[in-house]
């Protein structure tokens, strides 16, 4: 359930779910944000569902705050309503010419390579999110014993493919972008395609993903 | 190819297309973008007789150089803008807020925005571009939009796919006016902030940096001191939300913004001074003013009439 409703400026409202960041929590959001999107509601024009609040930007010359707060007030959105979700499986490669923080994470989580990348692969995801840049899914829980803080000095380019990890979650960006995730490997698939424009994205808020160990050759040899 | 064009001879430092922007994709962290100031984008397209939606050129600082090929068309230029368009051997000097007849071999030269950031150059009739999602607004980060999502560049041809009919010319009397202080609703970390850094935010004056562009405006100036937590879990952003990061500057999101965000959020600009909030080039003083919110629907009000009113003149 929502916690509260404020104002973000004057053309959107904050709604908080709470500060627990867990499943729990994230299933409400997507179900508030998936329920809110079926509506189409006139002046809505955005929703921006993350770990534990939801974001409802609207057209300011069409609607206000008052109005949209007191209609998602009354929302009835059911318990038991199907975030339809699905499962994906991601190809990665942990090459070294593209675990370019494969020594950083030893040293930090203080484990082998072999443990960290058995403790990876062998772990059901769960997509809180997707964004920051266009498609990148922020992907948890990680066990506690892999959880490393974001690199010191953030890099100016991080490989588009590249699958990080920073304290809970795993990501992948989707294009070249700048970033700090602590880089473990690389996928040939394309997370996100704009010219798809009814799924740009592959992996959506409440979707399960596992990853799967590839090797260089077969990484070459991917074609989607 | 379209028999009428204009063919690239200087790009200009940030050119690309822009129209009203793409809704519903922030949760795939796909953001609004857009023309960047919304009154001179509608005033540009209404003086060559667009539909006030059509696609125009947007440029910052140094603007395009082009030449057209084709029929005589109308153009206009909306800004704070030094311009000129060249007829065989006479250069024009020209002014913003009218519109002006260009012919076969005509070039327009696109000199500098003038203490100001973005301006609009609208052709009169429809570019051949590719739209995303019902827009042609150019993502560069994203690589979304028009021309492969990235901006202009030497040598590029702009196709027109249908010219307007010709009509007299139109000019409308409007100045930019500037505004000392930028107005600013509480944000939803407002009380992260130590008692002086909000005193601060609200009182010092902040320097608009360097490092500003479509994604966002840096401010340089007094530190805004945190005392609970310099991160917050990512969440949703808008344009005109005030993050303050842990070196305690200040960053407005502007309309090509990361979706979500992990920094406290001390304010967001008022919708009213945004137009004018991204026109303020490095090197410009700002100062925040806080306003409630029934105020800023207020003032929003009053600016969108005002709008409505200049393109009823037009």
């Amino acid at each position: 359930m929502i916690k509260n409703i404020s104002n973000l400026g004057d053309a959107a409202l904050y709604c908080d779910f709470g500060n627990e960041v867990n499943k729990s929590t994230n299933s409400q959001v997507i179900k508030y944000f998936k329920a809110i999107k079926e509506k189409k509601i006139e002046g809505i024009n955005n929703l921006t569902p993350s770990y534990n609040k939801l974001i409802v930007s609207f057209d300011l010359k069409k609607v206000n705050f008052k109005e949209i707060k007191k209609y998602i007030e009354n929302l009835d959105v059911q318990d038991s309503q199907n975030i339809n979700s699905k499962k994906i499986e991601i190809p990665v490669c942990c090459h070294e010419s593209f675990s370019l923080d494969i020594k950083r994470l030893e040293q930090k989580l203080n484990l082998g390579i072999e443990t960290i990348l058995n403790n990876f692969f062998n772990k059901e995801y769960f997509c809180y999110m997707t964004g920051f840049i266009a498609g990148m899914p922020f992907l948890g829980d990680l066990d506690e014993n892999m959880r490393a803080q974001r690199l010191e000095t953030p890099r100016v380019k991080v490989p588009k493919g590249s699958v990080g990890l920073t304290e809970q979650f795993a990501n992948i960006y989707t294009f070249e972008s700048p970033g700090g995730w602590n880089i473990l490997g690389n996928t040939p698939i394309n997370v996100f395609d704009s010219l798809k424009e009814d799924k740009p994205n592959l992996i959506n808020a409440g979707d399960t993903v596992t990853f799967r160990e590839i090797s260089l050759d077969q990484y070459k040899d991917y074609n989607e | 190819m379209s028999k009428n064009y204009f063919e690239v001879i200087r790009p200009g430092v940030n050119t690309t297309y822009q129209d009203k922007g793409r809704g519903h994709l922030y949760h795939i962290g796909i953001p609004f973008s857009g023309a960047m100031d919304n009154r001179n984008f509608l005033i540009s397209n209404k003086l060559v007789n667009n539909d006030l939606n059509s696609a125009v050129i947007e440029f910052a600082y140094q603007g395009p150089h082009i030449k057209y090929s084709g029929e005589k068309i109308k153009i206009a230029v909306t800004g704070d803008v030094v311009f000129s368009i060249k007829k065989k051997d006479m250069e024009i000097n020209c002014n913003c807020y009218r519109s002006y007849e260009i012919e076969n071999n005509d070039e327009i030269n696109i000199i500098s925005t003038n203490k100001s950031v973005y301006g609009y150059l609208a052709i009169g009739g429809e570019l051949d571009i590719n739209y995303q999602w019902n827009s042609c607004s150019i993502n560069t980060k994203a690589n979304i939009g028009a021309n492969y999502g990235k901006k202009f560049d030497k040598g590029m041809r702009i196709d027109l796919k249908k010219i307007n009919l010709s009509h007299d010319v139109k000019k409308i009397n409007y100045i930019n006016t500037k505004i000392e202080n930028i107005r600013v609703i509480k944000g939803t970390n407002f009380d992260y902030f130590s008692e002086e850094g909000k005193k601060l935010f609200y009182e010092s004056e902040f320097t608009v940096s360097k490092l500003s562009d479509r994604m966002g405006m840096r401010l340089e100036g007094s530190k805004i001191e945190n005392i609970v937590n310099t991160n917050i879990k990512s969440e949703g952003l808008i344009k005109g939300v005030i993050q303050v990061p842990a070196d305690g500057n200040p960053i407005i999101m502007l309309s090509d913004h990361g979706t979500v965000g992990g920094y406290p959020k001390i304010g967001v600009v008022a919708s009213v001074d945004y137009d004018r909030l991204v026109q303020m080039s490095p090197g410009s003083k700002i100062k925040f003013k806080e306003i409630n919110l029934s105020d800023a629907e207020t003032l929003f009000k009053l600016y969108e009439m005002e709008t409505q009113n200049l393109l009823s003149q037009i």
